[in-house]
């Protein structure tokens, strides 16, 4: 694994030597806060918990996460650097793992400084911490299975655009057939094992899940093969485009 | 002795075209190949497949013993690889590339600093070592790319290109870094500059439309000049007619013909010496008014051109032996 820790290493360097790392947890810090005051009446609710974040973070994630992943393969593909990177003596899965690994601690870092909220909700009132710790669980997988997509939709292109209005496309997918819209057209028809399945296939649902506290194997299972499963197209789409 | 570089049969095919097609050669320690061709010859795609970068369709290539498509990392681990363009991360400084590249081959200890800073020095990148690779100078990137490629010493160097967008006294460095490095590796450069083939290499293998159309020693390839070794004649305009005869008396001369103010008399092949020799002593015995005598050499540019321009199929080919090592 010392060459995926290598290509880790370079990534995460990569994304302070640009304004990116900085722009975008600004930007995410300052969003999720807003969104958690204003929209989600962190207050008028009267209540000490985290809710009012969460809730926001999927929609958050859907424009933030594509636009950090977009760059992982196509950058390299563009720049031609996919040369000197697979010409070097590590597995394509290596770099696969090490670029995957480099963006979701990245997205940690984004989650962990949004901790004065915590705070704010232990002075305010006693909060449960097991749903707050359950929450930021789901969160994290939900920003690693977007990643995953993004780094197999990175893969597909040289071109970053494209790469980002594809991830955005396919985590929209996965997380809006769980919402009243999506269930609500399947409802009025379908058989109830069908709006399940669909429901089920919804990573919003999962989140929900988590949301409530309980870590549930199946949510994580869920995510756990998004991610998994993704790294492998990742890994078969570098593999078989690289020359491209 | 085991080849350091041995491709066999190497064939890649895109869409149903042959890019490259049953290309074979070997290069031994010692060896300078130079691969020479026109743009889109198959020049980088062969060295994509002998660096594990791109699979081939058919054939395969061994770097130190090692299948390429078998033992992909232990060939990998052997070779440095300068792709073309000499591409690099641009927001990373030389010394940053050449840390990242130390951690991914492994290289720890004070044996990696020791190999970053021969890596530093031997490219000449000291100067902008760190500076972001973005904001350096095309003659600089290119240079980055060789400190990365020469960073863990390997017994096999692969150089795409390696003196291109670099000014004159910069080719001049590299050569020399190649030159001096050439006793102990495999070395194969792939370069459409025709003197650096003369200045830099001890075979050349000429490739054209994906094909060898020749693989010889670079002063054989000039010996294909049909002009190679003629004697050219400058004559006063009034002696001229008188003179023509003669020359064709003259031991060792093939045909002569008249061109402007100058007389070419081009030597039966092999006799070269023989023929230079042959005009300048009937020239002082009979005192011919000549005002100027020299022997033109093989031009690489005459053959480059005749050989990738009308081969249509492989011509044979004269195999140099391989230098002893």
């Amino acid at each position: 694994m010392a060459p995926a820790f290598a290509v880790f290493k370079r990534e995460i360097a990569s994304y302070f030597a640009t304004p990116l790392a900085y722009v975008f947890l600004v930007i995410f810090l300052v969003l999720a806060t807003s969104l958690t005051f204003y929209m989600g009446s962190f207050f008028e609710r009267g209540q000490a918990d985290l809710q009012a974040f969460f809730n926001f973070l999927p929609w958050l994630y859907l424009f933030l996460v594509p636009a950090l992943s977009m760059r992982l393969w196509a950058d390299e593909r563009k720049s031609g650097t996919i040369e000197l990177l697979l010409t070097l003596p590590l597995a394509v899965g290596h770099a696969v793992v090490g670029k995957f690994l480099a963006s979701w601690a990245f997205c940690a870092v984004g989650l962990l400084l949004a901790f004065p909220l915590v705070i704010a909700v232990s002075v305010l009132g006693t909060p449960d911490y097991g749903v707050i710790i359950a929450s930021a669980l789901g969160a994290l997988l939900l920003s690693g299975a977007f990643l995953a997509i993004g780094s197999a939709m990175s893969a597909l292109t040289r071109n970053q655009v494209i790469a980002f209005v594809l991830t955005a496309t396919v985590c929209f997918l996965i997380t809006a057939s769980g919402t009243s819209l999506v269930t609500g057209a399947f409802a009025n028809w379908a058989p109830t094992a069908v709006v399940e399945f669909v429901s089920g296939f919804s990573a919003l649902t999962h989140f929900a899940n988590l949301q409530r506290g309980i870590i549930d194997a199946r949510d994580v299972l869920y995510f756990g093969s998004l991610i998994i499963g993704f790294l492998l197209i990742t890994a078969l789409i570098v593999d078989l485009k690289k020359a491209e | 002795m085991v080849p350091m570089i041995e491709a066999q049969a190497l064939t890649k095919s895109f869409g149903g075209t042959d890019a490259v097609r049953d290309v074979s050669f070997s290069v031994h320690k010692g060896e300078v190949l130079g691969f020479l061709g026109p743009n889109g010859a198959g020049k980088s795609t062969t060295m994509k497949m002998i660096t594990g970068f791109l699979a081939p369709t058919r054939g395969t290539a061994r770097v130190c013993g090692y299948d390429i498509l078998t033992q992909t990392r232990a060939a990998q681990r052997r070779l440095g690889y300068l792709p073309e363009g000499a591409p690099a991360y641009g927001d990373m400084t030389p010394f940053g590339l050449l840390s990242f590249v130390a951690d991914v081959r492994g290289l720890g200890g004070a044996n990696r600093k020791k190999r970053i800073e021969a890596a530093l020095d031997a490219a000449q990148v000291r100067a902008v070592v760190h500076q972001p690779i973005d904001t350096l100078s095309k003659g600089f990137k290119r240079r980055v790319g060789l400190a990365q490629a020469l960073l863990h010493d390997p017994d096999v160097l692969i150089l795409d290109e390696p003196t291109d967008g670099l000014d004159p006294n910069q080719k001049h460095d590299v050569r020399t870094l190649i030159r001096e490095m050439a006793a102990e590796k495999a070395i194969l450069i792939s370069t459409h500059i025709l003197e650096e083939v003369e200045a830099l290499c001890s075979r050349t293998l000429v490739i054209a439309r994906g094909s060898i159309v020749a693989d010889s020693t670079p002063a054989d390839l000039l010996r294909r000049d049909p002009l190679h070794g003629a004697v050219v004649l400058a004559v006063v305009p009034a002696a001229r007619a008188a003179l023509l005869p003669k020359l064709h008396l003259i031991p060792g001369a093939l045909t002569v013909a008249e061109e402007g103010a100058e007389v070419i008399v081009r030597p039966v092949p092999g006799r070269e010496a023989d023929l230079l020799a042959n005009v300048t002593q009937a020239m002082r015995a009979e005192n011919w008014p000549v005002t100027e005598v020299y022997q033109q050499r093989g031009r690489l540019d005459v053959v480059f051109r005749t050989l990738t321009t009308t081969a249509r199929a492989p011509v044979p080919t004269t195999n140099a032996p391989p230098r002893a090592a």
